[in-house]
């Protein structure tokens, strides 16, 4: 392990900057509300022994300003999803942090280890997870017990779920990936519609599209909003809107093309 | 259908479906079970106030301040951030029917029911935050009084 520099040397600020940053970074990325984010930075700074750091968190980049502005700089946030893992990893490394059971430079090594592999589920169980979220919610939200459409909404969820993972492979944009997904789902629906006729299309996509909504994205925002983030609120309500946009224009057209 | 088979139903498919959210979105798995809990309690009271006849934003509003507040708890017993349970445990109360139907009905081209389904969207959606607002600030005050109760303890 190397020393850590003396304290409030150029060395050592430029580490506090960009161990604040990454936490950061990595927080707005896993979905995290943005009063969290800056209140994360502005701790690990302070617990590095920094007397008024200045911390700036958006939805799309961090800023952090050390020792009166002498020390500023940006970082960009590229991808932003939910992914409560890394909110998790995060908040438990600066906690670690400031009880003084990490240095700062295990701080940032940890910190870049889970930027760079953050643990997943692996994709089986993803799978797994759409399918019975799909069904319950089905039932749940419809509230008529149709038992026959509920092993459809589990598949469509399943199909729904690859179509996304394929898409995104293919394609950086997020809305994209989605809108194939919410095509491939409402065509399978609308498929198995007409070989059995006694399925409900309409409850099926109900359920399965709920993998999707971004209605939690959505109350997210409002968060922010509430808590008077107002930039990343907007910016994240935005999001979500377009979210459900992309979804609806996919199932939208294949009811258009295949019908009802 | 009988009434306590319904409840079960509902019990265990909420529990599931917070599961499997969490699943989805990548919740550490030593928490998976919490929140399972707040999401079938979450939506246990928003079906029962809902059954007995109060409106959607009333029966919303309730569900997520227990979600809210069983967060909170959850929250200081495993060390985590609030969210981890919060989010997983919405995903029964979002308006997932009134959202699509209303692209249904943008998609359909009838306009007037789709502007008041996404009212409805948006008044549930203002439902649940506000909820969360409210268990945020009875979390606060308690620890404030808890704080305030140790400090003076010898003269109270």
């Amino acid at each position: 392990m190397k020393d850590v520099p003396a304290s409030y040397s150029h060395e050592y600020m430029q580490i506090v900057i960009d161990t604040c940053l990454t936490a950061g970074r990595l927080m707005i990325a896993g979905g995290s509300e943005m009063y969290r984010v800056e209140d994360t930075m502005m701790r690990i700074a302070k617990n590095a022994g920094i007397k008024d750091p200045r911390v700036f968190g958006g939805p799309t980049g961090v800023f952090i300003s050390l020792d009166g502005g002498a020390y500023a700089q940006l970082k960009q946030v590229r991808e932003r999803n939910i992914n409560l893992e890394l909110v998790a990893q995060v908040n438990e490394l600066s906690r670690e942090f400031a009880a003084k059971k990490l240095s700062l430079y295990e701080l940032q090594e940890r910190l870049n280890v889970v930027a760079i592999m953050t643990p997943s589920f692996p994709l089986w169980i993803q799978l797994i997870g759409a399918a019975v979220l799909s069904s319950t919610l089905m039932v749940l939200f419809t509230g008529q017990y149709d038992w026959p459409d509920f092993p459809a909404a589990a598949l469509v969820g399943m199909v729904g779920l690859l179509a996304f993972d394929g898409a995104k492979r293919l394609s950086k944009i997020r809305f994209l990936s989605e809108m194939l997904a919410a095509i491939a789902m409402a065509a399978v629906a609308i498929g198995l519609h007409h070989l059995f006729p006694i399925l409900k299309p309409d409850n099926i996509l109900i359920g399965s599209l709920m993998t999707f909504v971004p209605g939690v994205a959505l109350v997210n925002a409002l968060r922010d909003l509430f808590s008077g983030d107002l930039i990343s609120g907007i910016a994240r309500s935005v999001e979500a809107i377009l979210t459900a946009v992309a979804l609806g224009s996919g199932v939208g057209l294949v009811m258009k093309f295949l019908g009802q | 259908m009988n009434i306590w088979l319904q409840i079960l139903i509902n019990f265990v498919f909420s529990f599931l479906s917070a599961i499997s959210f969490a699943l989805l979105i990548n919740v550490p798995h030593r928490v998976l079970l919490a929140c399972g809990w707040s999401g079938a309690a979450g939506w246990m009271v928003y079906w029962f106030l809902h059954r007995a006849g109060f409106g959607n934003m009333v029966s919303n509003f309730c569900g997520t301040l227990l979600v809210g507040i069983l967060g909170m708890i959850f929250a200081r017993i495993k060390k985590c951030p609030v969210t981890l349970f919060n989010i997983p445990g919405i995903v029964p109360l979002v308006p997932g029917v009134p959202a699509y139907l209303a692209i249904r009905a943008l998609v359909m081209g009838e306009f007037v029911k789709a502007e008041g389904l996404i009212i409805r969207v948006a008044i549930v959606t203002a439902a649940i935050a506000m909820g969360f607002m409210l268990a945020q600030l009875g979390s606060e005050l308690l620890s404030r009084a808890s704080k305030y109760c140790q400090k003076h303890w010898k003269r109270l």
